[in-house]
């Protein structure tokens, strides 16, 4: 995990961070970035495969940042991805 | 750590088999869509006796992906359908869901009429500032100077303020987000469902394909324009939040109030004996 802080919380060391994996429903994805952009751990990008309809879906090029805020799943207009918890 | 083979969390409330769905890529109805579809699943309320309720348009299309009983109306006439269905079964909850072209332009006076009745319905309206199903044409919230295909020089025209509007014909909740407020606006969307009475929800999305190419704006710039431009003010009087999306976009609930709904005021006087 590597947080940006401009100073290292004292109880950092207990703090259990949550942390999630996305999943990706690729034939449902329009491409529209959103859920890139707006992702607060920039966790995805865009990936350079496509899928039945022609878009490029996005790739979760660093799934061990995500930490399961849900934004991207209800940020994207296209029921296209969400994000679970991860098991431990 | 790999995750069991999930679902999408919203699945039980599509009509799956229907998905993709017709909005273009960065369509903000979807996500508009989604957090309605969310807020209902939150509510608590009965499912089964919820309806959605939609007329002609992009959002229209809400009415026919969501596996809720539904019902797509003819143009602009989503609330007189709904007032209908709850005056039969007043047990019913009822969502209207539909754009600002349908609500406002050829739907205005039903719109008015709902709220000054004070029915109780919740009525969302996705506002993209256009008819954006037959080709990006201005509408009756079209800002000023933008550019639509029936303004090719920009809008000279006042849009209306949607918030003021319905407060003045006596909606009794009234509140406006944009889909890159989300958690704010399901939030709000889960209070209005809750409501007793005429609830309002104006939620701005992008069109980019009818409005958004003419305005040079891409999807994403529309949500940045959210991102920079948005001003929280609950409890803000309507007369003040008049959009100027380049400016000053307010946020918030507005309006919540309570009075007597539609069917109170018909039984306390056309059924005193049933009211009592
Ligand atoms: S759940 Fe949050 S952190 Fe994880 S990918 Fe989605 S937006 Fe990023
Ligand atoms: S927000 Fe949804 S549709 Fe857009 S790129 Fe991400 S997954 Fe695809
Ligand atoms: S035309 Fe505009 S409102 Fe209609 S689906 Fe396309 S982007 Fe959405």
């Amino acid at each position: 995990m590597t947080a940006k802080l401009w100073r290292t919380p004292l109880d950092a060391a207990d703090i259990e961070v949550t942390r999630g994996v996305v999943h990706i429903v690729e034939e449902r994805c329009k491409g529209c970035g959103y859920c890139i952009a707006f992702c607060p751990r920039e966790v995805l990008e865009l990936g350079a495969h496509y899928n039945a309809k022609g878009y490029h879906p996005p790739i979760a090029k660093r799934m061990e940042a995500c930490v399961n805020c849900h934004y991207c799943e209800i940020i994207c207009p296209d029921f296209a991805i969400f994000s679970v918890a991860a098991q431990s | 750590m790999k995750a069991q083979p999930a679902d999408h969390p919203l699945n039980g409330l599509l009509r799956t088999e229907r998905i993709p769905h017709i909005w273009c890529p960065g369509c903000g109805i979807g996500t508009a869509f989604s957090a309605c579809l969310t807020a209902l699943l939150n509510s608590g309320m009965d499912l089964t006796k919820t309806a959605m309720v939609s007329g002609i348009g992009c959002s229209g299309r809400a009415a026919g992906y969501v596996k809720l009983d539904s019902y797509h109306t003819t143009h602009g006439r989503a609330i007189p359908f709904a007032t209908g269905m709850k005056l039969a079964k007043p047990e019913l909850n009822l969502v209207v869901f539909s754009g600002d072209g349908d609500l406002f332009a050829i739907g205005g006076n039903h719109f008015i009429h709902g709220a000054r009745r004070n029915v109780d319905l919740t009525v969302v309206c996705v506002n993209n500032f256009n008819y954006g199903m037959t080709g990006g044409q201005a509408a009756a919230t079209t800002p000023t100077y933008a550019k639509t295909t029936t303004t090719p020089l920009g809008n000279p025209d006042t849009p209306f303020n949607l918030p003021l509007l319905a407060y003045a014909a006596g909606a009794t909740f009234v509140a406006r987000w944009t889909i890159l407020h989300n958690r704010d606006l399901t939030r709000c969307l889960e209070e209005a469902l809750a409501h007793r009475g005429f609830s309002f929800v104006e939620v701005l999305a992008p069109c980019p394909t009818g409005y958004g190419r003419r305005n040079r704006e891409k999807p994403l710039d529309a949500l940045h324009l959210y991102q920079e431009h948005a001003v929280i003010r609950n409890g803000a009087s309507p007369i003040e939040v008049e959009l100027d999306p380049k400016r000053a976009i307010t946020l918030g609930t507005f309006v919540q109030i309570q009075r007597a709904t539609c069917i109170d005021m018909y039984d306390k006087v056309c059924r005193p004996a049933v009211a009592l």
